[in-house]
């Protein structure tokens, strides 16, 4: 029953790479991880006949991009996925460690989904998975929860030790405060597809 | 059993230590965070990579001080890259010389950066050092349920 959605995750660093992808691991995500822009667009198919579909057949549920990267940067991927019109409804979510108002701005406006500052935490990979799942197709809150548990129980079996709950100080303080229309909020039954983000 | 007990303490000390010098931040504690017994060495294989991409950035910034004229960009890109994977993985001090680089960098004080850049270096020399330590002892201690912590 529990949907498990793939996650194209793009980033240069191979430490940052190997990060999210255990982030992403951890919250019962499928990952395929690449180091550039150039190799998310091989992956996602430049042709698009099989929308959002990887070369493997697999389909794409989101894009979770570094900013900065050598060649093409986080922004100019999105812009060629928001343009293409088998890719364009793919949510893209941009990562950087620089907290730049114009930057973030720029990137919502061209269709990202929301902006993280890194390090990205647990916290915030389970977010945009709850938020992605609501998405993608009718997933109502019962639903969620129960895919909340399974990932869970699936965590624990795995580790007999008692998990830490995370302190109140080490909470989402540093993350952008978004506008409301273009937040990610976890009482917004919204679909994705929604336009009217931007005031 | 007793012996267990007393290498456990002391690495629990050490860990300790290691925030409370300031080498290592929260960061650190929420890869711990991704550790579980199907993934036991999770950390340390970061910190693995994060060594390897450090002695290529070292070396790139090296070469790169040595040139004339500086190539600005290319050393404000090494050092963007160094400032994230020590931001990653938790290596407080090292993201500090990174910061204090870049400082000097937007200033154009080509002295301030050469002069951090040696601190930079000296600091990561420190910092692995006392992690190869860290992980060493932790392995001989085997696992621990204390592992994430959190300082005060």
């Amino acid at each position: 029953m529990a949907q498990e959605l793939h996650v194209l995750a793009v980033d240069d660093s191979h430490v940052d790479r190997k990060v999210i992808e255990r982030l992403l691991k951890i919250s019962c995500c499928k990952v395929t991880a690449v180091e550039s822009g150039t190799r998310a667009l091989q992956y996602l198919g430049l042709d698009g006949e099989k929308s959002s579909m990887g070369i493997d057949g697999l389909k794409v549920n989101l894009i979770l991009t570094d900013y900065s990267m050598p060649g093409m940067t986080g922004y100019e991927l999105l812009k060629k996925i928001k343009e293409s019109s088998a890719l364009s409804k793919i949510p893209v979510v941009i990562m950087s460690s620089e907290k730049i108002l114009p930057r973030i701005d720029r990137c919502l406006e061209e269709g990202a989904e929301e902006f993280l500052l890194k390090p990205v935490k647990l916290s915030d990979v389970k977010r945009l998975r709850d938020f992605i799942l609501r998405g993608e197709g009718d997933v109502d809150k019962e639903t969620e929860e129960k895919i909340n548990e399974v990932c869970s129980r699936k965590r624990k079996f795995q580790d007999d030790s008692t998990t830490q709950p995370m302190p109140s100080s080490l909470g989402t303080a540093r993350d952008i405060e978004l506008s409301p229309e273009s937040s990610v909020s976890s009482e917004s039954q919204q679909p994705l597809s929604k336009q009217s983000k931007i005031g | 059993m007793e012996r267990n007990n007393h290498l456990r303490r002391q690495v629990a000390n050490l860990r300790q230590s290691l925030f409370d010098q300031g080498y290592l931040d929260d960061q650190f504690i929420e890869l711990e965070e991704l550790q579980d017994d199907a993934n036991p060495n999770f950390v340390e294989e970061i910190v693995t990579l994060f060594y390897k991409d450090s002695a290529r950035l070292i070396h790139s910034i090296d070469q790169a001080l040595e040139k004339q004229p500086l190539d600005f960009t290319k050393l404000d890109n090494y050092m963007h890259q160094f400032k994230g994977s020590s931001s990653s993985i938790g290596a407080k001090k090292v993201k500090i010389e990174c910061t204090q680089f870049s400082e000097y960098w937007r200033a154009g004080n080509v002295e301030g950066c050469k002069r951090t850049f040696q601190q930079l270096k000296r600091e990561y020399v420190v910092l692995r050092k006392k992690l190869e330590v860290y992980f060493q002892s932790a392995r001989q201690a085997g696992p621990t349920e204390t592992m994430s912590c959190r300082p005060n």
